[in-house]
């Protein structure tokens, strides 16, 4: 399949240089440390749960999911392979949801690295797999969802840092977006609205094992919006 | 111009525009099969241009260009298939091994199995990339990573090949093996290859086309150019005795350069001649009319006269 040339590009580019191994690192001893060791959290509730270590996540997907993929475009655009890119017999299209599929590999992967925190909690306690199981479902999507954002912020810019930053700031508010909702002047179509908006509160469901369809819709709905939207940036020639 | 009985490449009206520059204004040009030809013209010219729209990297703001009766817009994906491309600079992902660049290109083009193992290893033998093909692409030097560009535009077997600027940035001896490469590439491939460097486009093209502004300015075969030679002259007469010595000669007066009273005249002379014999005649015609000769000294044939003039017009930039 051609998309599949394109990600495993986009997925091996990240190993063929260091960025794909601190990404992976940092993600995994991040999502450990706040898990295990910030504000004892863990081992002051005393369950074999991970309830805490998926609360986590919409933050750290925040940073991370930006990093790994602001060198997507922006580093394209930059050095110029771009062109050779886009003169290979692939559609724009093609390009774009190839090298999304290629850097959500390279989460999955940073999150497979994570899978070490349930291992050690099943070896303390009796842990429950299933609402474990549907949790990295959860994380996955809302990580493609997160992504796919930032997949597109990256064409926005040459610049690398730009397209992290942009990516962050972003996603930040996509996840603290709800807090509008807590605010006493704001009209209740408007709080509504937030609530709908906000990628932590989707997975929150998910967090608990819950596999809520209606999330999953709207992460998807979100990876569909910014991967036409990336498509339709670089469809307009405004590097070339 | 050159006519073309079947055209693989053509070019129809192109207009192009960034903000207030125009790049490209009503560009038409087909280049036959198996041709290779030279696109030449002062920085700025347009040649760029036209070959990332060939390419289907950029849309022409109006006109068409087509390759093997594809539409470069429109049906950009059979113009890719048939395509190869290697773009001004060579951007490579220089994190990439030679295998593995050579290797992700031809898979781009569906080639997988012994199709992909043929194919890279027909343009390591014809690129000469042995040397290497397990080297990672920051560590080859430019002569290499230029070569691993041509060997990817290479990889699909193509019948029409943009190279340009092909030898950007290259040494001397570089310069030399890559004109050998695109040489032999002659007959089996049409090749368009854009270049500011006239020498460049004399050792390996068919036909020159020189664009200045955008505009076509000259299109003509290399083999009729080289029987267009030009001389600068100095006679020790006045301008009308210089221009008889001329028409004895079978050479037409070009340019009058300096006619000074002290007796003395220089010109550029053009005759279809080569340099020796025209040199021979001239001289021999200046006897003849009891003239002394103070200088005879060949430059070159007209297309260099012509686009030096046209580097000149442009605010000499070359």
């Amino acid at each position: 399949m051609r998309l599949l040339v394109i990600a495993r590009r986009e997925f091996f580019a990240y190993f063929e240089s260091i960025i794909g191994y601190v990404v992976v690192a940092l993600f995994s001893a991040l999502a450990a440390a706040l898990f295990f060791l910030v504000g004892d959290v863990f081992f002051s509730y005393n369950q074999a749960s991970l309830r805490h270590f998926f609360a986590n996540m919409p933050m750290l997907i925040a940073v991370i999911a930006p990093a790994i993929a602001m060198r997507v475009w922006a580093e394209e655009l930059r050095s110029g392979t771009v062109e050779r890119l886009m003169t290979l017999p692939f559609s724009i299209g093609q390009l774009v949801v190839g090298k999304f599929l290629g850097v959500w590999a390279v989460f999955a992967v940073a999150l497979g690295c994570t899978l070490l925190a349930p291992i050690t909690v099943e070896m303390l306690g009796d842990l429950d797999w299933g609402p474990v199981i549907a949790a990295y479902v959860g994380t996955l999507f809302m990580a493609g969802a997160g992504l796919a954002i930032c997949c597109f912020l990256s064409a926005t810019t040459t610049n690398q840092i730009v397209a992290w930053m942009f990516g962050a700031c972003v996603l930040l508010v996509f996840n603290l977006i709800h807090l509008l909702a807590t605010a006493v002047f704001v009209p209740r179509w408007l709080a509504e609205l937030s609530l709908n908006l906000d990628m932590s509160q989707h997975f929150n469901a998910m967090s608990r094992g819950v596999i809520d369809l209606s999330s999953v819709g709207f992460y998807i709905g979100v990876m569909v919006v910014a991967l036409v939207a990336n498509t339709l940036v670089l469809s307009s020639g405004r590097f070339r | 111009m050159a006519e073309q009985s079947k055209a693989v490449v053509q070019v129809k009206g192109l207009h192009k525009s960034y903000g207030d520059v125009h790049a490209l204004r009503g560009l038409d040009l087909e280049v036959g099969a198996g041709q290779i030809l030279g696109f030449l013209g002062p920085n700025g010219a347009g040649k760029t241009t036209a070959i990332k729209i060939i390419s289907g990297f950029i849309a022409a703001d109006s006109g068409s260009a087509s390759i093997c009766g594809f539409d470069c817009e429109s049906q950009s994906l059979d113009v890719k298939q048939v395509l190869g491309y290697l773009p001004e600079n060579n951007p490579l992902y220089l994190e990439m091994r030679v295998v593995d660049a050579l290797g992700f290109i031809a898979a781009a083009h569906g080639l997988s199995g012994v199709q992909r193992k043929d194919a890279i290893d027909r343009v390591v033998e014809q690129t000469q990339l042995q040397e290497v093909y397990w080297r990672q692409l920051r560590y080859c030097s430019k002569g290499f990573r230029q070569r691993v560009g041509l060997a990817q535009a290479l990889l699909n077997d193509p019948q029409v090949l943009l190279l340009d600027e092909p030898t950007n940035g290259l040494d001397p001896l570089q310069v030399v093996e890559m004109r050998k490469l695109i040489s032999g590439l002659r007959a089996s491939k049409t090749v368009m290859i854009t270049s500011h460097v006239l020498s460049e486009i004399e050792a390996v093209a068919d036909r020159v086309v020189v664009l200045n502004h955008g505009v076509k300015v000259m299109d003509k075969n290399i083999s009729d150019l080289a029987d267009e030679q030009l001389l600068a002259v100095e006679f020790c007469c006045t301008e009308d005795k210089l221009r008889e010595i001329c028409q004895q000669a079978h050479a037409t007066v070009e340019q009058i350069v300096e006619a000074s009273k002290a007796g003395r005249c220089q010109a550029l002379v053009k005759a279809n001649n080569l340099a020796p014999e025209l040199v021979a005649n001239l001289a021999k015609a200046a006897v003849a009319l009891n003239v002394d000769v103070a200088m005879l000294s060949p430059r070159g044939h007209s297309l260099e006269h012509e686009f030096r003039k046209i580097c000149h017009d442009n605010g000499g930039k070359e």
